[in-house]
């Protein structure tokens, strides 16, 4: 296990390379990074753009790219000092991106673990008497409410708390003004795009784990542990949901991997400075500096939920052998 | 037979599907005393697991038991949940076919055996552990203690099956129901895992009730052997007369489509079995009986009838000549 790991995380460092090396090529032809810096700052010298260029390695021609690549690859694997600035202002890129990235992770793992619990857990009630009244209602719920996109149900949920009933405020963290932590303004600030989120969890990983469960109701084993004179509670929780758990878990890594980049539509309309509008932000303004830092952070969150997916697998299903 | 733990009295199990009721067994009585191991042969489809499954309550809710079945005296069919989780495992238990399928892949060998330990007796974790090692030696598994340890995959075809007893008899239940438990294995490892339920028969008293389609089976372990036929019992001998004199049409049957010494030809029962749907009227067998009469058709389901020192349920038996034909 601890080999299949170190070996893992080793191969994690040439990936990541060819996968931002692909992402840098792809920005540098969509956006024309030196083309938004001069629209950017419209006043700037030919020094300054060409001190631009030589900062980010925007350099031309097919060896200008390689070169280009890795020597903005040596100036981001210095660290968050030596990045290149943001082409507005020659602000710093970290600080924006952590704050996003907290933002977003807080956001997606109180989402994720709420959307889970109860997903699950619905998913279970559903599969206890496949076809009959219960399993009907959650499952057409399940399929109207997962059918409805977060930007329509973003913008019903604002009207409705926050315009019409005024219970809720509409956007943002805190209000404006506000300075600080205060968990309670933050919570208020927080449920109606967690629920946005985590509604279409739920409705998704109901139906999975639905599905998971009767997929394993006529195993031979439960059957088994029927015969042993234990509980039917204990023959559902021990047995049945402890192996239709292991496909679904693996699904939860990969899903999980894509969020941290992409709730872009409910951040965008609920005005959460989380990663998505950090990444509309930088991606319309073209800027270059912050784009490639973003792009990292989802790249690697991607590659590291899928090794914690395949860890898990491993963990809940003996058969599968890592090494 | 006053003495038998095992008692069915008229047995039925029906299933409701999407074309009707299937009546899977229609009436079966069976005994089984202390120490006795009985055999129950038959097709696929003639009803002899469903039986067994149905009065333990292990069928699906589509199925529908009736009649009597008491192990120990405590009846089972219409006896409750609570009944049936007491006696499951504890009072009867039970060896499926497919030994892999059968174990739950993602525990311990050792941890499926505590739990049918724990389900019972009000023991620690480490005392049921202590006896889970225990049982895998008594059913012959070298190096109990890290055997516990490993998973199903880990064993092959013969010591899963080793397993499933050890898990069965770990209550010393008074009846141990084997459904086909060498039918997914090796013909070597059939001898090995046949010898472990007869040294447990013998040495734990317990009453067991062999399910099989393989009359190889019967020969080499069974006292006492019921055929069944279409959901019903059609012959009730002692093996040694099972072979010998065999007393109904279908045995005969069965018996001649064995391998012989000296054999060329096997001897295949022409047609198939009736379909479940709409039973036939009368004998069964008869769609497929050289001896059938216009009165095998008469529609009453034929009770058993003693015949020589067996009992048979052909109406006909004392009429015809069944020697099986060599």
């Amino acid at each position: 296990m601890l080999r299949f790991i170190i070996r893992r995380l080793l191969w994690l460092v040439p990936t990541v390379v060819f996968v931002t090396f692909l992402v840098y090529v792809a920005i540098r032809i969509g956006w024309n990074p030196v083309a938004t810096y001069k629209r950017a700052n419209p006043r700037a010298s030919e020094a300054k753009v060409q001190q631009y260029i030589e900062v980010n390695g925007l350099y031309e021609g097919f060896w200008g790219y390689i070169r280009g690549y890795f020597s903005w690859l040596w100036s981001f694997v210095q660290g968050p000092d030596q990045w290149p600035r943001s082409i507005k202002g020659r602000a710093e890129v970290w600080p924006p991106l952590r704050y996003s990235m907290f933002n977003t992770l807080r956001l997606a793992g109180i989402s994720t673990i709420i959307g889970i619990s109860i997903g699950l857990l619905t998913g279970i009630i559903a599969s206890l008497r496949p076809g009959g009244i219960v399993d009907g209602v959650i499952n057409t719920s399940a399929f109207v409410v997962g059918s409805i996109q977060p930007f329509v149900s973003a913008v019903v949920l604002q009207l409705i708390f926050a315009v019409q009933l005024g219970w809720l405020p509409p956007a943002g963290v805190y209000p404006p003004g506000q300075d600080g932590f205060d968990l309670w303004l933050m919570t208020q600030h927080l449920i109606l795009p967690v629920t946005v989120v985590a509604i279409q969890i739920i409705a998704g990983y109901a139906r999975y784990m639905r599905a998971s469960i009767l997929d394993v109701r006529s195993s031979d084993y439960l059957r088994t542990a029927r015969a042993k004179g234990i509980s039917e509670f204990r023959v559902l929780t021990r047995h049945s949901v402890r192996n239709a758990l292991v496909p679904v878990v693996t699904l939860l890594g990969l899903d999980l991997g894509t969020i941290l980049g992409g709730l872009i539509i409910t951040e965008a309309i609920f005005e959460y400075p989380g990663m998505g509008v950090f990444f509309l932000r930088a991606a319309g303004n073209g800027d270059f500096p912050q784009l490639m830092p973003y792009m990292v952070i989802i790249i690697v969150s991607v590659l590291m939920f899928n090794l914690i997916a395949d860890l898990t697998y491993a963990v809940l299903d003996p058969r599968i052998r890592l090494d | 037979m006053t003495d038998s733990v095992l008692k069915l009295r008229d047995v039925k199990v029906s299933f409701n599907t999407e074309n009707g009721v299937v009546q899977a067994v229609r009436g079966v009585d069976l005994d089984v005393a202390a120490g006795e191991m009985v055999g129950v042969v038959g097709e696929s489809g003639s009803g002899k697991s469903v039986t067994f499954l149905g009065v333990m309550g292990l069928l699906p809710g589509s199925a529908t038991v009736t009649g009597s079945a008491t192990v120990g005296g405590v009846e089972m069919v219409g006896g409750g949940k609570k009944v049936l989780r007491g006696i499951r495992g504890k009072k009867m238990a039970m060896i499926f076919q497919d030994p892999l399928s059968a174990l739950n892949p993602v525990h311990k060998i050792g941890d499926q055996i505590i739990e049918i330990i724990r389900a019972h007796n009000d023991v620690s974790n480490s005392e049921a552990s202590t006896r889970a090692v225990e049982l895998l030696d008594i059913v012959g598994i070298p190096q109990p203690k890290e055997r516990s340890r490993q998973y199903p995959h880990e064993f092959s075809g013969g010591m899963r099956q080793r397993v499933m007893i050890a898990m069965a008899i770990a209550n010393d239940p008074d009846v141990l129901i084997a459904d086909e438990p060498t039918t997914a294995l090796d013909v070597t490892v059939q001898a090995q895992i046949l010898e472990v339920i007869q040294r447990i028969q013998r040495d734990m008293r317990t009453a067991v009730v062999m399910i099989t389609h393989d009359l190889g089976v019967i020969a080499r372990v069974a006292d006492r052997v019921q055929v069944m036929y279409a959901g019903r019992v059609v012959e009730r001998a002692s093996v040694m007369n099972l072979f010998d004199e065999p007393s109904h049409p279908y045995t005969v049957g069965l018996l001649s489509s064995l391998p012989r010494h000296g054999q060329t030809r096997l001897e295949p029962i022409i047609g198939s079995p009736p379909n479940m749907l709409q039973p036939p009227s009368g004998c069964a067998f008869r769609a497929r009986c050289t001896f059938a009469t216009d009165a095998c058709a008469v529609d009453v389901l034929p009770e058993l009838v003693p015949h020589g020192e067996s009992m048979s349920a052909c109406i006909r038996v004392n009429e015809i000549d069944l020697a099986v034909k060599v």
